[in-house]
């Protein structure tokens, strides 16, 4: 089971969708007072980031 | 004794791609296996990775495992993220690889396979996956700048915006080309256009499943996007044999790039959840599953090449394209041997994702190189075909004519053999009405792997096989051509941002429709263009997209260099310079060919001046129906001039700006004094 997530976590990261768990870890770990996104709104600020700049596809 | 082991084992992978590798080049007048032309490309491959980019390394960047990269110092959860290296290589390998490294090799046999070949496996080795390595460090160096960042930091502001602009005219062109490829491949072909306009609404449930029925099932959602798009391939083939549905989606040219220019624009103006970044989540899986399938299917069926080592039509009278094999195989082929493109992607997201520096390596210089092995299988299975249907398929019209009779004639004119029937029959096996002029590459690739998957799984499939490989080329091309469409929409806002501040607002929605639509209309004239030119489009526009990527690449050597001179490693310039000089010479070759050519075949000048020759005396040209036509293909063809001149002039100030940077520091005038972040040690920071 943990293989199979292992697994789900390496295919997620390498069509670039946006992991929100990990972003949470990072806000605790180091900005713990400040606000936290919803995982809505992370969403959409990572996808509009990524689809807004030059180089993120190729031919 | 390991090393004495070692020692061997690199000699015997040598001897073995040596050996491979005269057998490709020494072979005449008889077929010789895919198999040797594979293993050739695969022992120069390891030899290059193993040799070539560990020089550069060490020699070179010196990378350390214990200075800290970007993502490390950086870190901050959601860009720049320390990742595991097989993952950044994939991730890295799914953004560069599209549908270039397919169309171009495929257009490039009609040389016959060995000029692509050759070019292909030495320009990676020494170009292309160099330029991508030598980006990719430089940006880690620097807190992952982009490369027109590192244009203007390193060489100077002129070359920044140049690049820039370059940039924007290169996306029209490219992304109008691809469109192209997409327009020949569905035109007429009720199943092919079924299954590709169907995969917008299963894109579209993708996206709405992730934003309200199961929020972060990424996985979940693609496996159930790739069963439907299963069922959108039958859903086609159900509508092509239905006689009542199969005319409503049998559509002409323009009608279709009309609604391919209707879907960037729609792709460029809604939100990304809903469409664009689906369709990316399913098209990365269908592409990997792809050059998976290629290869097995390559490896179990190990065809025989039809097409002969070289053609006669390397003396620049090819139907395909016009042009001598030098200089126009290095431009037809852009990715797969060296693409600027990459440049953009090694110096965007794939940086602030580095765990460690050593990692480059393989990400850098592995993932060019499986690009490579790509562009390889998609010119075997271009290969795997008779030539004679290779030249029906891929020459246009004004080459072959209409019918099967006329197409077998102007192939016996060759030299090469096709039966009259022969196209028919085939065209019914893969269930088309016809397979005659199909330009583009697209269909005569489908054809190909079509075959491959067929004799490798037992036979039966053709029909859905080739629709198969149409549907993914399609998505890989129209997942290039919506982000593509997004990114210039957002540059087109940038820029139009310097003269009125608000038009930069990327929320404000008159600036989104506008800039959308402009950079809609800019991409989409140069197909409509292309859509209805009697030559076939691919003729003019192909080369124009082929020396946009080399001039790319060109300005990322040029910043490779500077990068390499200013950190004082002037002596090992030559890496960088290498393929720098043999692209400037190839590109200013055949963009002088291309812009002053006395042939009106190669020559948009002479072919401008030759059509409006025939309008002032009233004399239609062959395949060209009314006279009305020739004065907007005299203003094409000068319209392709003038963007042929605009790209050449851009790289000669980026150059010119560069060498004077060289002399100054090397001369001393200048301090050498890297751009570089000071090294951190790892020990510093601790990862999330």
């Amino acid at each position: 089971m943990l293989r199979l997530r292992r697994w789900a976590q390496l295919l997620r990261t390498i069509i670039g969708v946006p992991d929100y768990e990990r972003y949470v870890c990072h806000m605790r770990a180091h900005h713990a007072d400040a606000p936290l996104l919803t995982p809505t709104e992370f969403c959409t600020a990572r996808l509009n980031a990524r689809y807004s700049r030059p180089g993120s596809r190729c031919c | 004794m390991r090393s004495v082991r070692h020692v061997i084992l690199w000699g015997l992978i040598a001897a073995l791609g040596a050996g491979s590798l005269g057998r490709v080049a020494l072979s005449r007048g008889e077929s010789i296996n895919a198999a040797w032309l594979l293993t050739a490309a695969i022992c120069t491959y390891l030899i290059g990775y193993r040799f070539y980019a560990r020089f550069i390394a060490t020699k070179i960047f010196a990378l350390d495992a214990d200075r800290a990269t970007p993502a490390l110092r950086k870190s901050d959860g959601h860009d720049y993220v320390p990742t595991n290296r097989w993952v950044v290589f994939g991730h890295h390998f799914a953004a560069i690889a599209g549908p270039g490294p397919l169309v171009g090799p495929t257009l490039a046999a009609q040389f016959g396979y060995l000029p692509g070949a050759l070019w292909i496996v030495i320009g990676v080795v020494v170009g292309g996956a160099v330029q991508d390595f030598v980006i990719l460090c430089a940006s880690v160096r620097r807190d992952g700048r982009s490369l027109g960042q590192m244009a203007k930091d390193e060489i100077g502001p002129v070359a920044g915006i140049t690049a820039l602009v370059a940039v924007l005219g290169i996306m029209i062109v490219l992304i109008s080309v691809l469109a192209l490829v997409v327009v020949n491949a569905l035109k007429s072909s009720p199943w092919g256009t079924v299954t590709i306009t169907l995969t917008i609404p299963i894109a579209m449930f993708m996206g709405l499943y992730l934003r309200f029925l199961r929020p972060d099932r990424v996985l979940e959602a693609s496996a159930i996007g790739v069963a439907m798009l299963v069922g959108a391939l039958w859903a086609g083939q159900w509508v092509a044999a239905n006689p009542a549905l199969a005319p409503l989606f049998t559509l002409s040219g323009p009608t279709i790039a009309l609604l391919i220019m209707a879907y960037g624009f729609a792709a460029s103006v809604l939100p990304v959840w809903l469409l664009l970044a689906p369709r990316d989540y399913l098209s990365a899986f269908v592409k990997i599953g792809v050059v998976v399938a290629l290869a097995i299917g390559i490896l179990l069926v190990l065809p025989p090449l039809a097409m002969p080592a070289v053609t006669q039509f390397i003396d620049g009278s090819g139907p395909v394209f016009s042009g001598k094999v030098f200089p126009f195989v290095f431009i037809t082929i852009a990715c797969g041997a060296i693409s600027g493109f990459h440049a953009l992607i090694a110096s965007g997201t794939t940086p602030k994702l580095l765990a460690r520096e050593p990692d480059a390596v393989l990400v850098g210089y592995g993932a060019m190189l499986t690009e490579s092995l790509v562009a390889i299988m998609a010119l075997i299975a271009a290969c795997v075909l008779t030539p004679g249907v290779y030249f029906a398929i891929n020459a246009p019209v004004a080459a072959i004519g209409t019918t099967a009779e006329s197409a077998a004639l102007a192939v016996a004119q060759w030299g090469f053999v096709l039966q009259p029937g022969e196209m028919d029959a085939l065209a019914r096996s893969v269930g088309e009405t016809s397979l005659l002029s199909r330009t583009g590459g697209a269909p005569s690739l489908a054809v190909g792997m079509a075959h491959l998957f067929d004799r490798a799984l037992g036979g039966g499939g053709m029909a859905l096989w080739y629709h198969f490989a149409i549907m993914f080329e399609a998505l890989f091309i129209l997942t290039t051509l919506d982000a593509g469409t997004r990114v210039g929409r957002f540059m087109l806002q940038d820029l139009g941002g310097q003269l009125w501040p608000r038009f930069r607002d990327v929320t404000w929605q008159p600036a989104v429709w506008i800039a959308s639509a402009l950079f809609v209309s800019c991409w989409g004239y140069f197909l409509y263009q292309g859509v209805t030119d009697p030559l076939g489009g691919i003729n003019s526009l192909w080369p124009l997209f082929g020396m946009a990527n080399q001039l790319l690449a060109a300005v990322a050597l040029c910043v490779g260099t500077t990068v390499i001179i200013r950190m004082g490693k002037a002596r090992y310039a030559w890496t960088t310079l290498v393929p720098l000089c043999w692209l400037l010479i190839v590109v200013f070759t055949a963009g002088w060919q291309k812009l002053f050519s006395a042939d009106p075949r190669i020559g948009f000048l002479s072919h401008a001046n030759k059509f409006s020759a025939l309008h002032a005396a009233g004399t239609l040209p062959p395949g060209i129906e009314s006279l009305d036509a020739l004065p907007r293909m005299v203003f094409n063809d000068r319209l392709d001039a003038a963007v042929a001149a605009f790209f050449l002039l851009s790289v000669i100030v980026i150059v010119v700006d560069s060498v004077r940077t060289w002399l100054a520091v090397i001369s001393g005038r200048q301090p050498a004094g890297s751009t570089e972040v000071p090294a951190q040690s790892v020990s510093l920071f601790v990862a999330d």
